[in-house]
């Protein structure tokens, strides 16, 4: 591996900890013993045995560093906590509740790149000004509707109005097509604002003119030599959509009912179930991490520019 | 490089039938108030085997009559009425799917900017190989083939690695070969070059110009060449078409415009081009120079390093450069782009610390300089930028950018500062009007104008001019240096001039030194080293300057 | 959370589009110019600066528009469809829904203001001074955003909202702890940039000192597409508040506010549709209002 590649991959880490460190400080570093008091609380039925090797897993008689090294430790070594709520380890609450928000999301991003990849392609193949100025102002509309308002219109048109869509016991599929519409609509204006800003600036680029004077047609340029180049910028923000996709499915599964990972944190909030929310920031934090770590890992092999600087193979 | 056979020798032949005919040929541009018209009623012939030039200074319309001969005008630009007859078929009004059959393969282009004009992410070989693919030549394998030989016919060594390399692995002279191979790969009747080289190195120019010239008579095809320079015009064209404005000035053939140029733009023109006109003014008289060791710039042994990709290895950039120059008197720093001559310049203003050396500027020792007393040195040397669109803030008025420098000197009363800013913008002949303006409103010339007011307005002893004309038109440049002239007469000037344009040089300058890669490689009295220089280099550089095929036969 | 601050924080992944989508190149602002401007100005535009002033008047003196009672609902008026008396018809307790829209102004708007004012103010200033000083102090504070911009947008406000409690004003300000990441990066972007330039240099080369290039063209070249990007952000922070009070984690029940109307509609969805559909068009339109309002600033011409 080359120098660049372990520098990037420690900056990675170093990102990461510091990361869990705002969370602890944000959550943890309140004062730790009235939430671990909750406990006590007879309706979740622990022992005092149980309670008291949750307070040692907390190391909550310890003073605040202590408590911060342990809590690394327990990460370190898949010790997530337990939830004040569901009296169960957070591990256990988190793999449970990551199926049906994967395929929440997976859904979501890839009807959001074929709503984005749609909407550019049929901008840069308008041959009429005015249609393309209409088209390119459709995200901008996306954009500006909030996700949870688009949702329950969507359940109001086909549910209530058309009745396409049953409200009370769906179908598992029929069930996910709403959420998914909710989700990627939002998630998808912003991708196809800049691959349409990308589009347009790179069909003002030389190379272009140049490809045209070879003879090339409109849709030759732009599948061989437009395409490629918009596109790959878009891969950059791979770790922020992520994020927004975290936050899309926590307002859609708050919208539909749905359980989940969305769920779940909207849970955790309402029950101030501090552990819960910390796993669920330090999860997303490291996915935000290892997904910009490849994107940056993976982005010469797609540009041959950075090849040379970066000493990767070429 | 061989050079190639004198292009003029051969006269065009008059009984073929042109390649290309142009009549009447009218464009417009769709702006916020409506079309407007940038190309008016032009007409021309460009018969096989010949070379056109189409000169112009910028906004003459040349750049857009070439796009609308091959179809490709911006999208808010409308042929609106004439004829392009291409092979004597009338393609004006062809559609872009009727034109793309003969695009690439019956007219095809040389563009300006060899680095942004190939696509960055894939190989040479693919985007050679892409025009053979478009107009079916062949099988994979053939064209294959074909792409190799056309990569050595254009002068590329190891034409089997470079087909596999990427644009950025290649330098620019080299990407303009590959593109050239583009451009002649299907023997097109007729190529549009537009400014093929304006964006290479002088030495690269030539030789990019010489290998067109030669693969022209190789193959019998017809040049359309796009040039704002009439010395590449001078030394290349058969016939030179002249706009201004969008209309044709003049036209006819080449020794004939040169020497007899019938309209005053042309003669205008012809006057202000400094490789055109450097006979005449070698005879100048040069400022009353100061004589008797009274020098205003010293460097002495300069070395700058930079140290590049986080410390790992450096950079030496000036290596071991010394000269002196007289006060009042011109000294010309030249070479081409990675010479070191910005780098110098920017050591003796003090903008950076030089690794090695002793820099004097008016007596002071300008490397052992910090704070304060570098800022107060600053009164002393002034310097004026390339690029008068960069080098002024766009938010302040002129009055704003010439009076702060008196603000940061020992305040003089408000009244005087303005009276010394409007003297100043007089002397650089700017009207007052202009005080109450934002940079963009003002063209070039008077952006420039602009620069040298704030420099001379603290009164410096030494002004660097770094590239200082080189971003004009040829008659801008002709004003500006006229003006420099007759402030270092009246000022009693010194003047630091970067100058990658030995042309330019040879009319302005007492002294030169000539840098290569860093290194110095002649100097001396500016005759003395066009006339006896004392490198390979140097006359390599003095050969390349276009414009002298004609002017020498004269 | 919506996609809108994804155009911000990719910019910051990407400086190129940042030079695409905010091109500087601003005029000096004199009456003539304005009228000028006022006349060429696009129809767009036009509306959009409409819809954010009636928007303000709401917020300023909502009573100017409505007579009835954002809280106090009437009796046996519930769930009425819009008629002349009630325009946008009434709640499930009466409240009269325009009255409701109209009074809520105030506090999606001042929520937004207080959000973006704390990003503004917090993000530009560290992403100045790191700019500015460059070297490790630079160093530091970039590090420092990388983190805030690895932790989603979203979890990051619950987490602050959870240690702040609930309420308008605490969710507007998590909001805008979010955003200084986006601006701080955004800030030190255009001051890197414009150091770089020639007419700093001359700045310097004309000896100006340090404090007095920075005050005379550094901040003024750099803040305008920071102005920009705050407009865009006033658009991303009524979304996202209006987001949390959806989530019952902004101001309280019977509080008007643009994201708690929708939610409390919700359990009506069959019966008055008007109850969510209406408030969110409101939302979207002053959020594109504030989306051109951003653009004509970035380009600098109407």
């Amino acid at each position: 591996m080359s120098r660049y590649v372990i520098g990037r991959i420690g900056q990675a880490a170093l990102v990461l900890w510091a990361a869990f460190t705002i969370s602890f400080v944000l959550l943890q570093a309140l004062p730790g013993d009235a939430i671990l008091i909750k406990f006590l609380n007879p309706e979740l039925g622990l022992g005092p045995e149980q309670i008291a090797e949750i307070r040692a897993s907390y190391a909550a008689d310890s003073p605040l560093p202590v408590q911060y090294f342990h809590t690394v430790a327990n990460f370190l070594t898949g010790h997530f906590g337990y939830s004040i709520h569901a009296g169960v380890p957070v591990g256990e609450l988190i793999l449970a509740n990551l199926p049906p928000t994967l395929w929440l999301a997976t859904l979501g991003l890839l009807l959001s790149v074929v709503l984005a990849v749609t909407l550019a392609a049929l901008s840069a193949l308008s041959p009429l000004g005015w249609l393309r100025y209409f088209i390119q102002s459709i995200p901008s509309f996306f954009i500006s509707t909030p996700v949870f308002w688009l949702g329950i219109l969507l359940i109001q048109v086909f549910s209530f109005q058309l009745k396409l869509i049953p409200v009370i016991n769906p179908g598992p599929w029929e069930a996910l097509i709403l959420p998914v519409l909710t989700l990627a609509v939002p998630i998808s204006a912003p991708l196809a604002q800049i691959l349409m800003r990308n589009i347009d600036h790179v069909l003002t680029e030389p190379f272009v003119a140049v490809a045209r004077a070879k003879g090339a047609s409109h849709r030759w340029v732009l599948w061989k030599h437009v395409a490629k180049n918009a596109f790959l910028p878009t891969l950059t923000i791979g770790g922020i959509l992520f994020g927004e996709l975290l936050a899309g499915a926590v307002v859609t599964e708050a919208v539909f009912g749905l359980n989940g990972l969305g769920g779940l944190t909207q849970r955790s909030v309402n029950d101030q179930d501090i552990a819960v929310l910390q796993a669920i920031v330090v999860f997303s934090a490291a996915a935000f991490v290892l997904i910009n770590l490849t994107v940056d890992l993976l982005y010469p092999v797609f540009d041959p520019r950075l090849r040379v600087r970066q000493g990767a193979v070429a | 490089m061989t050079i190639a056979v004198n292009i003029r020798s051969e006269p065009a032949d008059v009984s073929k039938p042109p390649v290309l005919e142009i009549s009447n040929l009218a464009v417009s541009y769709r702006g916020s108030d409506g079309f407007q018209r940038v190309v008016h009623d032009v007409s021309l012939q460009v018969r096989p085997g010949e070379v056109v030039a189409l000169v112009g200074e910028s906004g003459s319309g040349k750049t857009t009559t070439a796009q609308a001969v091959i179809g490709l005008l911006a999208e808010n630009g409308k042929l609106e009425s004439g004829v392009v007859r291409l092979n004597g078929a009338d393609i004006a009004g062809w559609s872009q799917k009727q034109l793309d059959t003969i695009r690439g393969s019956k007219i095809s282009l040389i563009p300006q900017d060899p680095t942004s004009s190939l696509n960055p992410i894939k190989t040479i070989g693919a985007q050679v190989a892409e025009v053979l693919q478009i107009h079916r030549h062949g099988s994979r394998r053939e064209i294959d083939a074909r792409v190799i030989q056309l990569l050595s016919r254009v002068g590329l060594s190891e034409p089997e690695l470079r087909a596999r390399q990427y644009p950025h692995e290649l330098s620019g002279g080299m990407r303009q070969r590959v593109l050239i191979a583009i451009a002649i790969a299907l023997r097109p009747a007729l190529i549009i070059a537009d400014e093929p080289t304006s964006a290479l190195d002088v030495t690269v120019q030539k030789r990019i110009l010489d290998l067109i010239d030669e693969l022209r008579s190789e193959y019998g095809t017809a040049v359309l060449l796009v040039t704002h320079d009439l010395g590449v015009a001078a030394d290349r064209a058969n016939h030179i078409v002249v706009l201004k404005g969008g209309r044709i000035q003049e036209q006819g053939p080449t020794a004939e415009v040169l020497a007899s140029p019938r309209s005053e733009y042309t003669r205008q023109l012809l006057a202000d081009a400094p490789s055109l006109s450097h006979v005449r003014t070698a005879s100048r008289v040069r400022s009353q120079r100061v004589r008797g060791g009274d020098d205003a710039i010293v460097v002495e042994n300069l070395v700058q390093d930079f140290t590049v990709g986080g410390r790992r290895s450096v950079l030496r950039a000036v290596d071991g450069v010394s000269f002196t120059v007289q006060r009042g008197t011109t000294h010309a720093i030249v070479g081409e782009s990675g010479s070191g001559k910005t780098t110098t310049a920017r050591s003796i203003v003090g903008f950076q610390k030089p690794t090695a050396g002793r820099i004097l500027v008016d007596g002071i020792d300008v490397t052992s300089l910090r704070g304060e007393n570098l800022r107060r040195f600053r009164k002393t040397i002034q310097l004026v930028y390339q690029n008068p669109f960069a080098s002024l803030d766009p938010r302040q008025t002129i009055f704003q950018i010439v009076e702060e420098p008196l603000l940061n000197f020992d305040p003089l009363p408000r009244e005087d500062r303005a009276r010394k800013v409007r003297a100043i913008l007089d002397r650089v002949g700017l009207p007052p009007s202009v005080l109450a303006r934002l940079p963009h409103a003002l063209s070039g010339g008077q952006r420039q104008r602009v620069a040298i007011a704030r420099a001379l307005v603290l009164d410096p002893q030494v002004l660097v001019l770094d590239e200082a004309v080189s971003a004009l038109d040829v008659t801008v440049q002709a004003q500006i240096l006229a003006l420099l002239d007759e402030l270092q007469q009246g000022l009693g000037l010194t003047y630091l001039f970067i100058s990658h344009d030995l042309a330019v040089v040879r009319q302005v300058s007492d002294t030169v030194s000539v840098l290569h890669n860093g290194r110095q490689v002649d100097g001396g009295p500016v005759e003395d080293v066009f006339l006896r220089p004392g490198s390979a280099y140097t006359r390599e550089l003095i050969d390349a300057i276009p414009g002298q095929r004609n002017t020498d036969s004269h | 959370m919506t996609g809108l601050n994804m155009i911000g924080r990719s910019l910051l992944r990407d400086a190129d589009i940042i030079e695409n989508s905010f091109p500087r190149e601003r005029r000096a602002v004199s009456a003539t110019r304005w009228l000028k401007r006022i006349k060429s100005a696009k129809p767009g535009l036009v509306l959009a600066w409409f819809v954010m002033a009636v928007v303000v008047l709401w917020a300023l003196f909502p009573q100017w528009f409505t007579s009835y009672s954002p809280t106090v609902g009437v009796a046996r008026q519930q769930l009425r469809a819009p008629s002349a008396e009630h325009w946008l018809g009434t709640d499930a307790l009466g409240r009269d829904l325009l009255a409701r829209i109209i009074y809520g102004a105030g506090n999606s708007l001042s929520g937004a203001l207080v959000a973006v004012g704390v990003g503004l103010v917090v993000g530009t200033t560290l992403g100045i001074v790191a700019g500015s000083a460059r070297g490790r102090i630079d160093g530091a504070i970039m590090r420092a955003v990388d983190v805030l911009l690895s932790i989603p947008q979203l979890l990051l406000s619950l987490s602050i909202v959870i240690l702040l409690g609930f309420g308008i004003v605490n969710a507007a300000i998590a909001v805008g702890i979010t955003s200084i990441a986006s601006f701080a990066r955004l800030s030190r972007s255009e001051v890197v940039r414009v150091r770089a330039s020639d007419y700093v240099e001359a700045a310097f080369g004309s000896g100006g000192t340090f404090s007095r290039v920075l005050l005379r063209h550094i901040l003024p070249n750099s803040l305008t597409s920071v102005i920009a990007f705050a407009a865009l952000q006033l658009g991303w922070a009524i979304l996202t508040i209006s987001t949390l009070g959806f989530l019952g984690y902004g101001a309280p029940p019977p509080t008007p506010e643009w994201g708690l109307l929708i939610a409390e509609g919700r359990n009506y969805l069959a019966r008055a549709w008007w109850l969510t559909t209406v408030p969110g068009i409101v939302v979207i339109l002053v959020v594109l209002s504030a989306n051109r309002i951003s653009q004509s600033f970035g380009k600098g011409r109407g």
